[in-house]
């Protein structure tokens, strides 16, 4: 579970990245997070992951309180936190299967056991014929799949995935997208901050809405709410996508 | 072994920075051998002239058995001997082969004719061999008469002023040493920054992160010990002779290098192995430290 208490984040005086937040994320739900850019939806998660520390209130994950989390156990809670990031994030001297790997080399697993991981999360995210790739010879959506992989492998509780489409087409982003449902249904919380309108009101999650660092809305079925021009942008990419 | 793997391909990614390194870390070690061995060596010897007797007096070869009697008597009379050994030609000849059994020509060009006899006084305090000076030098048939102390106090001045100056050199190529790992290490981590933050985030453990640069410094270390030992046991075993000549006199030197096959030469040198690659490994992981202190945050 994660529990966001009067959570408020302030980047210098007077700078609120999030301000007086308060929500709960239940085991095993699937949820967006969505708001224009600089809404606050990244810091969200660099809260979760404690890459970032709140300014006032508290962030509850898996009964920790990571805001006095001592710095001593901070991998220890992302090992139970796996993160996708936008720009992959991925070691490009190292072939695919040694960045996944990765995963589970952190927590001390043995050769055969980090072998089988790695097999079956691959498996999972259709790289199985990549494993001995190096990064620059993957496509964007192949490295997406990969950073996937790379999170998932050591088994976390809940999977963050920060813009995970935002540098991909829509047919990849929909295979992304339900790569991460799949994962979810396996009993990983997941939570997907995004800006693809398309996803929110296709996949009908829980959406939760932020903007100005503020909570707008929390929808059991969420709705994109926009704005007029990106209303324009949206249609723009969903004739796109049709086209495909 | 995955930290030992990843130290072997960051040094193996940039060879020139692990060769300054190594290289560094050889130069002070080699000092520091040849230093600690010269000290080590310089010790024993004093420690052998310190055990010898305080004064040694020798008599010309027309001497008389009774004319040594004579100054025994008197010495003892005076009452501040604590000790008093006659050698006769015969014993130091004995003596002499014993000292020189490793060198046949020595051997062969000397009989017991042509050693002094002498006698070997130790005073009940080495004060009073001043008083007893006069006694022995003018005693009938008394050709010289040796201080140890006199040989004692020049080997203490040599011995200090090599501890001294080793010391300073030692600890400025350390200090050296620990600056260049560490401004290497500095470097690797800086072009590791990517990697680092993205292990930090994946939820790496410290140790996890630190170990294999760690392990570099420790290794950089532990291969200039290595050289350094290398270099300094070929020049002892190419000037093992010379050593003998000089140092034979001193029992562990003459019994570690008289016999090069013995077990006590091979547990010198792997002993010497031991200090010189667990020093290096230190000395690079100290460095290592600081720059993993300096540079990496959590």
């Amino acid at each position: 579970m994660i529990q966001f208490d009067h959570v408020s984040k302030t980047f210098g005086p007077e700078t609120y990245a999030l301000s007086d937040l308060t929500v709960e994320i239940k085991d095993g739900e699937f949820v967006f997070l969505i708001g224009p850019s600089g809404s606050g939806k990244s810091t969200f998660l660099r809260l979760i992951l404690r890459d970032i520390v709140a300014t006032s209130g508290m962030v509850v994950v898996d009964d920790w309180d990571v805001t006095k989390l001592p710095q001593t156990k901070i991998h220890l809670l992302r090992r139970k936190v796996g993160m996708v990031f936008q720009d992959f994030k991925l070691l490009i001297d190292r072939t695919i299967y040694e960045n996944i790997a990765l995963g589970l080399e952190i927590i001390g697993k043995s050769r055969e056991e980090t072998e089988k991981g790695v097999v079956d999360v691959l498996a999972l995210v259709g790289l199985s014929h990549k494993r001995n790739s190096f990064p620059l010879q993957l496509s964007a959506g192949e490295l997406q799949r990969v950073s996937i992989a790379r999170a998932i492998v050591g088994g976390p509780k809940i999977l963050l995935a920060d813009e995970p489409t935002g540098n991909l087409d829509p047919d990849t982003s929909w295979d992304i997208m339900q790569i991460l449902e799949e994962i979810n249904s396996l009993g990983t919380t997941v939570i997907v901050a995004t800006h693809n309108a398309s996803f929110v009101n296709d996949m009908k999650k829980r959406t939760i809405t932020i903007k100005h660092g503020e909570l707008i809305s929390d929808e059991e079925k969420g709705r994109y709410h926009q704005t007029e021009r990106a209303k324009h942008h949206h249609h723009r990419e969903h004739e796109g996508h049709k086209g495909k | 072994m995955k930290p030992l793997k990843t130290s072997w391909t960051h040094i193996r990614r940039s060879p020139y920075q692990a060769l300054a390194a190594v290289l560094t870390m050889f130069l002070t070690f080699l000092v520091s051998g040849a230093f600690g061995l010269t000290v080590a060596t310089s010790l024993l010897v004093l420690h052998y002239f310190e055990s010898k007797p305080q004064a040694t007096v020798f008599f010309k070869d027309t001497a008389q058995l009774s004319e040594v009697d004579t100054l025994k008597t008197a010495l003892n009379a005076t009452g501040k001997i604590a000790n008093i050994k006659y050698v006769s030609k015969e014993d130091a000849l004995v003596i002499y082969k014993e000292q020189n059994k490793n060198d046949p020509l020595l051997l062969e060009m000397v009989n017991a004719d042509i050693l002094p006899a002498s006698l070997e006084v130790s005073a009940t305090d080495p004060r009073h061999l001043k008083e007893l000076e006069p006694l022995m030098k003018e005693a009938v048939g008394v050709e010289e008469v040796i201080y140890q102390k006199d040989v004692v106090d020049t080997l203490v001045a040599w011995t200090n002023a090599v501890r001294l100056v080793g010391v300073i050199l030692v600890a400025l190529l350390s200090v050296d040493a620990i600056l260049i790992i560490m401004t290497i290490i500095g470097m690797k981590v800086a072009l590791k920054k990517d990697e680092v933050e993205i292990l930090k985030l994946i939820g790496a453990s410290k140790w996890y992160i630190q170990f294999p640069f760690l392990l570099e410094g420790g290794l950089y270390g532990t291969i200039g010990g290595f050289m350094a030992w290398l270099c300094i046991i070929v020049l002892i075993c190419w000037f093992r002779a010379s050593i003998l000549s000089f140092l034979g006199i001193i029992p562990i030197v003459s019994l570690l290098l008289g016999n090069m096959l013995s077990v006590s030469f091979f547990g010198s040198v792997l002993g010497f192995l031991f200090v010189l690659s667990s020093l290096g490994f230190l000395l690079g992981g100290i460095g290592s430290l600081i720059a993993l202190k300096k540079y990496i945050t959590f």
